[in-house]
């Protein structure tokens, strides 16, 4: 552990100088488990078995609140004290607790084996447990391994474990025909306006990546062109081109001019000529820009600071503070990939204070000193905060909820405005 | 491996934070990965509370494994102490750690550090929530109030014309409905003229734990928690423990009876003056329909033995299952269960415990939140008697469970989702009625209201979540249709019971297809 802050700058590929606040300590943020409650849905024939320890069952059950009870398509197989006595044992009561799982399941097509801490500690090799059972359970289930453990990853990060998981189980698209790729799970509703806008532009042939079916995965080749829909996707980026993927560099879709840009980035690849993409794109443009106008009112010169959370932090920075009028105060990010980042980075001003990891006290120091008009932060740092005295937004929310888009733009302003408009409400 | 959706309880480092995060100027240090602070939004978001847990992480990742992580822990202590600046602190690990070789309390121990170190054990591959709180306030009671036991074989000092004082022992943070009892308890004992005189853990220091052994006695209320320090502090200073849980009327009385005798104070003025409702209340005639009704109940072992006992004898329930998810109180339970003569049922399997309730069909369900999402899919009604729970169990007014204003809220609580039941009921049988049906137009439009257009084999107007027949079995027995429309004139949470019972006597004596003479044949059988 480093507890002292190391301020340095960042080296020469990144576009801007920002100084950037490097951090060990505390991390006040979940593991990669918890993207299971969004991915399961996303997935509708998946299963997702974590392999791991009665605190990660309860943080599922804590995570996932009362969806628990819908017959979620996730569960835990609870490692017990026999069960860290020997490894094979281990296997086997593995490929019983999956046997009984699936007979009890037989609508599941593909499973997933989330690696936990515990797991990884003992080094219980799930990705040959995966294999192994693939070849039991074959052609009903294909079973695939990842992992979610906090050792490994935070939060998000464990949308990325599952989606390189998947990439070696995309069919081969050997045609060299550009196809255009969207990866990232998006609400479905977002992923129906985009597939509208692209075919719209003339981009007919759009697939994504999680696909709503486990039959269904995307083809991918040399032909294949991918937008990236989140920011958290670094790895599964870096598997698709070696797949011979290409991925097109652009700012993520939130906001208006995020969406635009995001879109942009794909006519220019598919030579959309700047007309067309004008007829598609202006009416909703328009419409979003209005809205995003009425919502950001009570936003505008409002002092806003991140905590590291989900690494969408530096996208929604940028949109608070070019379309919202917000003033950045601090900006923490859990992972900052400077790559992917780098067109979100060139729109935001030069003096912005981004910071990567955590030591959560300290952190906490730095927001108090500052006493921001917004925080961002996790449920766990939340209400202590209003206490304080200090106006919150938590975090989370901005997973679950459609965000990205034109038509989800004021959406996402009003999470950001309703706190401040509710402090100002309330006369108690 | 075992598998599991649910767990009733957390792993054994939850229930240590809970003693920690109910305390005061107490600090915890928990070995454990990035991630699991997750338990720390149970505090702020369940419990709603104004403050972090005082609980540091530190975080491990897997690029720390290589290194030195006894070192990390060693500084993220260190940390802690000059920043918190505890009485007191815990450490231990939680499930990862517990892997490691690093040793909390050893390298805690030789770190010097100017205020006393807990270790703790806890073993979470083979213990839980419950444990972990009720070994973390055993271990700060005999580290903290073990020095100041006196000599072996020597007497308790005299009590010189003061009240006599007692400790109350088990409540903590993220307890149902802990913060209540305590204040209906505490205002009990000081009617009868005895002072608590420290409440621990929640509100308690590490200085107040220190000060244990000058209670005359220790009131245990929640013995999941506080059984074995309330044994240890027996042994170590002589002081005598109550056995009675004041949940319920009769239950309170019997406290009220033992902690006098203990405090050598009379009963008699507050027992002349319970101010308690609920004996009245369930005399009232409005209570009759409660006579008999069938009740399934589980959760911890102290809630679900004291709500059984309230239930029968307070309520005029019969039980007609009961269980509990605390093996270290089945004992308990089933001793219990043997009383009422039904199976004891215990089990940390949700899937168990739904088996259980769609078998017996019981009127009202008293549980957990899992099993009021049990009792909702199967159309019972429910009410919550035990943790875990979800935030609105943890509500802004006072509702305590014990002493005799915990009574009046039982009465309320329990009786509700009946009540709910009847209406339901009643609105049900309004539906059917030619002039309230779902297509009568309103009666003020005058007469053009439409023809009813249902076929009586599919009346609508059930919704399906209220529907126990939505668990029947799609090809089970025939049944004809006007058989199937007398069963629906059934009030819904008894109609899974009569359609079970009907299948049942139908099949047992080769009848098919069901009908309304089988149904009421059924019936006259099983009311036998």
């Amino acid at each position: 552990m480093s507890p002292s802050p190391q301020r340095s700058t960042q080296p020469a590929d990144c576009p801007v100088d920002f100084p950037i606040i490097r951090e060990r300590g505390q991390n006040e943020i979940f593991c990669g488990l918890t993207s299971i409650i969004w991915l399961h849905r996303k997935i509708q024939d998946a299963f997702f078995l974590v392999v791991g320890s009665r605190t990660c069952a309860h943080l599922m059950q804590s995570a996932a609140g009362v969806m628990i009870f819908a017959e979620p398509r996730f569960g835990t197989a609870l490692i017990e004290e026999r069960d860290l006595a020997g490894l094979a044992d281990a296997n086997e009561e593995l490929d019983r607790v999956v046997a009984r799982l699936l007979e009890r399941r037989p609508d599941i097509r593909m499973l997933f084996l989330v690696g936990s801490c515990p797991s990884e500690v003992i080094k219980l090799d799930l990705q040959r447990a995966a294999s192994r059972l693939s070849e039991t359970h074959a052609p009903r289930v294909r079973v695939l391994s990842y992992t979610g453990s906090g050792l490994e990853t935070g939060f998000t990060q464990g949308e990325d474990e599952c989606l390189i998981s998947l990439v070696p189980e995309l069919p081969a698209d050997a045609g060299t025909a550009p196809s255009l790729l969207v990866v990232g799970s998006l609400a479905d509703i977002v992923e129906d306006q985009f597939t509208r806008l692209f075919r719209a532009m003339g981009i007919e042939d759009v697939r994504f990546l999680p696909a709503r079916k486990a039959d269904a995965l995307p083809a991918v080749g040399p032909g294949t062109r991918f937008l990236l829909a989140q920011p958290f996707l670094g790895g599964t980026a870096r598997a698709l081109e070696e797949r011979g993927a290409q991925r097109l560099e652009a700012p993520f879709p939130l906001g208006v001019e995020g969406t635009t840009a995001w879109l942009r980035a794909a006519a220019q690849a598919f030579g959309v000529d700047e007309t067309r993409f004008h007829e598609v794109t202006a009416p909703a443009v328009e419409r979003a820009r209005a809205a995003v106008e009425r919502t950001c009112e009570p936003l505008k010169g409002r002092r806003i600071f991140f905590f590291p959370d989900s690494q969408m932090e530096i996208p929604l920075a940028r949109f608070l503070q070019r379309e919202a009028g917000m003033e950045l105060v601090e900006v923490g990010t859990p992972y900052l990939h400077r790559e992917h980042m780098a067109p979100e980075l060139d729109q935001l001003p030069a003096d912005t204070v981004l910071s990567e990891g955590q030591d959560v006290d300290r952190q906490l120091d730095r927001c108090r000193e500052a006493h921001p008009d917004l925080v961002v932060c996790g449920l766990g740092l939340a209400n202590p905060l209003e206490a304080e005295g200090m106006t919150t937004k938590w975090s989370i929310e901005l997973v679950f909820t459609p965000v990205q888009g034109y038509d989800q733009a004021a959406d996402l302003a009003e999470l950001f405005a309703r706190p401040l408009i509710r402090r100002a409400k309330l006369r108690v | 491996m075992q598998l599991t959706v649910w767990t009733y309880e957390g792993p054994p480092h939850v229930g240590a934070m809970r003693v920690a995060t109910g305390m005061e100027r107490t600090h915890c240090v928990l070995h454990a990965p990035q991630g699991d602070t997750y338990a720390d939004l149970l505090f702020t978001m369940i419990e709603r509370r104004d403050r972090r847990p005082p609980v540091t992480y530190t975080s491990f990742q897997a690029r720390d494994l290589g290194r030195d992580t006894a070192q990390l822990f060693m500084d993220t202590v260190r940390a802690a102490q000059e920043r918190f600046q505890p009485q007191a602190m815990l450490v231990g690990t939680s499930c990862t750690a517990e892997l490691l070789q690093d040793d909390p309390g050893g390298l805690a121990a030789g770190m010097d550090l100017p205020v006393p170190v807990i270790p703790l054990e806890l073993p979470s591959y083979s213990r839980k929530e419950n444990w972990g709180a009720s070994e973390t306030l055993y271990q700060l009671a005999r580290t903290l109030a073990g020095p100041q036991a006196p000599a072996p074989g020597g007497d308790r000092p005299a009590r010189e014309g003061r009240r006599p004082r007692c400790n109350l022992l088990g409540p903590t943070a993220l307890g149902f409905r802990h913060r209540d009892d305590v204040r209906e308890i505490t205002a009990l004992l000081d009617r009868l003229g005895i002072d608590v005189h420290v409440t621990a853990p929640l509100g308690a220091t590490p200085a107040d734990i220190a000060r244990l052994g000058e209670a005359d006695f220790n009131v245990v209320l929640y013995p999941e928690i506080a059984a074995a320090t309330a044994q240890w502090l027996q042994r170590t200073f002589r002081q005598p423990y109550t056995r009675t849980i004041p949940i319920g009327v009769c239950a309170t009385r019997e406290f009220v009876h033992e902690v006098a005798e203990l405090a050598g104070v009379d009963p008699e003025p507050v027992l002349a003056d319970e101010g308690t409702r609920l004996p009245w209340y369930a005399r009232s005639v409005d209570s009759n329909y409660l006579t008999g009704k069938r009740v399934f109940i589980f959760g911890d072992a102290t809630h679900a033995v004291a709500a059984a006992r309230v239930a029968t004898e307070e309520f005029g329930f019969q039980v007609a299952g009961l269980g509990t998810y605390s093996r270290e109180f089945a004992r308990e339970v089933r001793e219990a269960a043997r009383r009422y003569e039904v199976e004891p049922l215990i089990t940390d399997d949700y899937l168990e415990v739904e088996a259980r309730v769609a078998e017996l069909q019981p009127e009202l369900v008293l549980g957990t939140q899992m099993e009021r999402h049990i009792a909702k899919r199967l159309g019972v009604g429910c009410a919550v008697i035990s943790a875990p729970v979800h935030v609105q169990d943890f509500p802004a007014r006072y509702a305590p469970q014990m002493g005799f204003e915990g009574a009046n809220v039982l009465f309320d609580t329990w009786v509700h989702p009946l009540m709910m039941g009847l209406e339901e009921h009643l609105l049900g049988m309004f539906r059917e009625d030619f002039e309230f049906h779902a297509e009568a137009a309103p009666s003020h439009l005058g007469g053009t209201g439409s023809e009813r257009s249902r076929s009586p084999e599919a009346p609508a107007g059930e919704s399906a979540g209220n529907d126990t027949e939505a668990a029947a079995p799609g090809d089970g027995p025939q049944w004809t249709p006007e058989a199937e429309q007398e069963l629906r004139k059934i009030p819904f949470f008894v109609r899974g019971k009569a359609r079970r019972n009907t299948e049942r006597y139908a099949a047992e004596r080769d009848i098919h297809p069901i009908t309304v003479e089988t149904l009421y044949e059924a019936k006259a059988y099983f009311s036998r």
